[in-house]
């Protein structure tokens, strides 16, 4: 162990060295750094110039359209918010203990307890709303989408007969299923303490029923498609078919999978703004239509940084699918992006 | 039972005698919706300032999209209580819109809207409007002057548009009224023939556009005035999209707004909670209206937040600071345009839903002839001065208020003396809802039907 050690340190330093010296990189290796930051940068510094310029110059009625610098200031102005409605709440957890405390000294066997703070939720408890729902949203739609899409793509029958309702609902707007799914959730889902709030389960609905179709399509296609050779060799071992299924057909159609899980999360992140907007759920989009509401000066560059934030968090998503695929999938040479 | 027992058995106390003190509530988790409108300002005041954590209860305000959603979610239980028009919970009681059976003990607000034209109607009324030795137009302006403008439309072959903010919404009531008194038809409602536009036989088509949505309406020429609360009208100015031109203190003088809303079975389930969430709004009302409007600024900033109406400060003080601006730069002073507790506003009044009543029936909201003793005992089933009075009485035994500052109890029969203060000069007793009905030239009366 302790030579090895001391064997490879030396090799280590000397690629160091190797990477650090004063040679003069390459032309192919500046022209690589110009591709993977410069070009972006500048791309980013025109927009953000564009932009302020095109900001500067549109009036609405609720003054300027915000530039970056505005939405810059709205930024810090949402975090300070946040900050002080965090220890609003601090201050109403301590009224409520020294109550609790006073109520307990005049009878003992009172029932006394901590209730959740009252107050407003702020843009950051908003965010986080809102990722809760899509990502609930979404296991919901995969859970679903997979093993139907495996079945599908095994049994040419059964594709064969669901496929037109598939075709069917796919294009579906959000906001056609919303009413139905609103008045059906608040007609079905009755009880008197319900673990999960009535707007969560419209949302998470709304959001399955849109986002789940390009997982099970590309699902059922990549199991279809399966090589003949794969094929033949799972009928040579006579696998059962639980294991054909789990040691095949999955492990063979993983990268279609993540195709259509890709497509389906960027879907229900989608939907989910829209419904919270329209349905006024707790989330990202009930901010950008109470701050629509609103009406005050500050409401368009409030608007700007929730945009903002939807398109940065969506672009995560998305980051984090194509980390789980190039771990998940046994190709580790296949080009994803 | 015995908490029931010992309400009723109080009410026939007289008030030399100590009152049962109010029990425990019986739910303490409340939420409570309301319209980004300023005159939610008790609602918002009651949270800041503690008044309801003083009361034990743990309560959430939350804004809605319009007025039909906050009903329908109070009557299904999502909402504990709300902000609501003085007519919601009467036409929802008489079965007009949603049928549902709701209740106020606690009356909002006074005065609080206004009549905003676009720029363009502004110009063309302008000319007809008597001016004062300054050259500013002379207030009230009434709806004669735009009467012109209308019968222009009119031979154009074009609809004039107004919005207002619900069917049985005051705002509704005042802009009819108003146009009435100038000679304009704000048109029928025939609910028994399917009709409930509210545009029979109308020279000024109104319909319903919510609050903050008005100045937006307005600028995209969908409508050519409308009638609305704050901030709406002074957001008008400030945008330069339109003119507010008349508040609804010229047009009824201290007349009564917004209620406070709970359904019936809610109020009969909760009655200690009921109590206490009453006796806070009381106190936060009183805070608003404390030291000549002092408390006001502070308000204003409160209400500003984007949690509550969210509109920038100035546009809010304008109006919440006893001053409303009508046309750009001609700011005036309206002192009431706001009231929160003076003129015993928070006292749920029978003359006050009676009026709302008689405008119902004025319209064909109400599509037939009804007795005064209808008018009497729909008022008694929906404003329930007996609950306020019993929240009251707890607070000034408490030593929180003074009995001077409400009504006498022992001797308030629930109706305001005969009220004089319109703008056409009509005079309004709440005894007498039908004879009031046959004083005015434009709308139903006696026993016409449409």
């Amino acid at each position: 162990m302790n030579t090895q050690s001391t064997r490879s340190t030396p090799a280590l330093l000397n690629i160091g060295r190797a990477r650090l010296s004063l040679r003069a990189p390459s032309a192919d290796t500046l022209s690589r750094i110009a591709r993977a930051l410069l070009l972006p940068l500048i791309g980013l510094l025109v927009f953000l110039f564009a932009w302020h310029i095109a900001a500067r110059n549109i009036d609405t009625s609720l003054g300027q359209f915000p530039g970056p610098a505005q939405v810059y200031e709205q930024t810090l102005g949402l975090i300070a918010d946040h900050k002080r409605e965090r220890s609003r709440e601090a201050a109403f957890m301590e009224r409520q203990e020294q109550r609790n405390a006073a109520t307990l000294a005049k009878n003992p066997d009172a029932e006394v307890r901590l209730r959740d703070y009252t107050g407003k939720p702020t843009f950051v408890d908003q965010v986080g709303t809102s990722l809760v729902t899509v990502l609930a949203g979404f296991a919901f739609a995969t859970l679903i989408a997979i093993p139907l899409g495996i079945l599908i793509g095994l049994n040419g029958a059964l594709y064969a007969a669901l496929n037109p309702l598939i075709q069917l609902f796919k294009p579906v707007s959000p906001l056609a299923w919303l009413p139905l799914v609103t008045m059906v959730v608040s007609a079905l889902y009755v009880s008197d303490d319900p673990m999960f709030a009535k707007s969560f389960i419209t949302s998470l609905i709304t959001v399955s029923l849109c986002s789940l179709w390009p997982t099970l399509i590309n699902t059922a296609v990549g199991v279809s498609s399966i090589s003949q050779d794969l094929k033949n060799v799972s009928k040579v071992l006579r696998l059962p078919f639980m294991t054909h299924v789990i040691k095949i057909a999955i492990l063979a159609s993983i990268p279609a999978m993540f195709t259509g899980l890709r497509l389906s999360l960027g879907i229900a992140w989608m939907v989910l703004i829209a419904a919270e907007m329209l349905a006024q759920n707790p989330g990202l989009g009930k901010f950008v239509w109470d701050e629509f509401q609103n009406g005050s000066s500050n409401s368009l560059g409030r608007i700007m940084v929730a945009v903002l934030v939807i398109g940065v968090i969506g672009f995560l998503l998305d980051r984090a699918m194509l980390l789980l695929q190039s771990r998940m999938s046994w190709d580790k040479n296949a080009v994803v992006r | 039972m015995i908490a029931a027992g010992t309400l009723s058995l109080s009410s026939f106390l007289t008030l030399g005698l100590a009152q049962a003190e109010i029990g425990p509530p019986e739910k303490e988790d409340l939420k409570f919706g309301f319209i980004k409108l300023t005159d939610m300002a008790p609602l918002a005041i009651a949270y800041e300032k503690g008044y309801f954590e003083d009361e034990g209860l743990f309560v959430q305000v939350e804004a809605q999209a319009n007025w039909k959603v906050l009903l329908d979610r109070v009557i299904d239980g999502q909402l504990d209580g709300a902000h609501m028009l003085a007519g919601q919970p009467l036409g929802a009681t008489i079965g007009y819109g949603t049928q549902a059976h709701i209740i106020t003990a606690f009356s909002m607000d006074l005065n609080g809207n206004g009549i905003t034209v676009s720029n363009d109607i502004w110009e063309r009324m302008k000319p007809n409007i008597p001016k004062d030795a300054d050259g500013r137009p002379v207030h009230p302006i009434k709806a004669d002057y735009l009467k012109p403008v209308i019968d222009e439309f009119k031979a154009e072959g074009k609809p004039f548009n107004m919005g207002m903010v619900f069917p049985v919404s005051t705002h509704n009531y005042e802009l009819r009224y108003w146009l009435a008194a100038g000679g304009i038809h704000p048109g029928y409602y025939a609910p028994h023939k399917g009709d409930t536009s509210g545009q029979l036989n109308a020279d000024a088509l109104l319909s319903v556009t919510p609050p903050p949505q008005m100045p937006a309406t307005l600028e995209a020429g969908t409508i050519h005035g409308y009638c609305v609360g704050e901030p709406w009208n002074q957001q008008a100015v400030f945008k330069g999209i339109g003119v507010p031109i008349i508040t609804d203190y010229e047009i009824w003088k201290d007349n009564p707004e917004k209620v406070f809303g709970v359904s019936s079975t809610w109020a009969e389930e909760n009655p200690n909670t009921h109590l206490r969430v009453v006796k806070a709004m009381i106190r936060a009302a009183k805070w608003l209206d404390a030291n000549d409007n002092g408390n006001r600024p502070e308000a204003v900033e409160i209400l500003s937040r984007p949690e509550y109406v969210g509109a920038d400060y100035e546009v809010i003080a304008n109006s919440m600071t006893g001053t409303f601006e009508y046309e750009k730069g001609d700011k005036r002073d309206v002192p009431d345009f706001n009231v929160f507790f003076r003129h015993h506003a928070t006292y749920p009044y029978y003359s006050d839903a009676i009026w709302y009543l008689t405008q119902m029936r004025r319209w064909g909201q109400i599509e037939e002839a009804k007795p005064d003793s209808w008018f009497m005992e729909t008022a008694k089933k929906v404003y329930r001065p007996d609950i306020y009075a019993q929240a009251a009485r707890s607070l000034i035994e408490e030593g929180k208020m003074e009995a001077s500052e409400f009504p006498d109890f022992d001797t308030e029969d629930g109706y305001r003396d005969p009220q004089t203060h319109f703008i056409d000069g009509i005079t309004y007793d709440g005894h007498a809802p039908n004879d009031y009905l046959k004083k005015f030239g434009i709308g139903l009366k006696g026993d016409d039907k449409i």
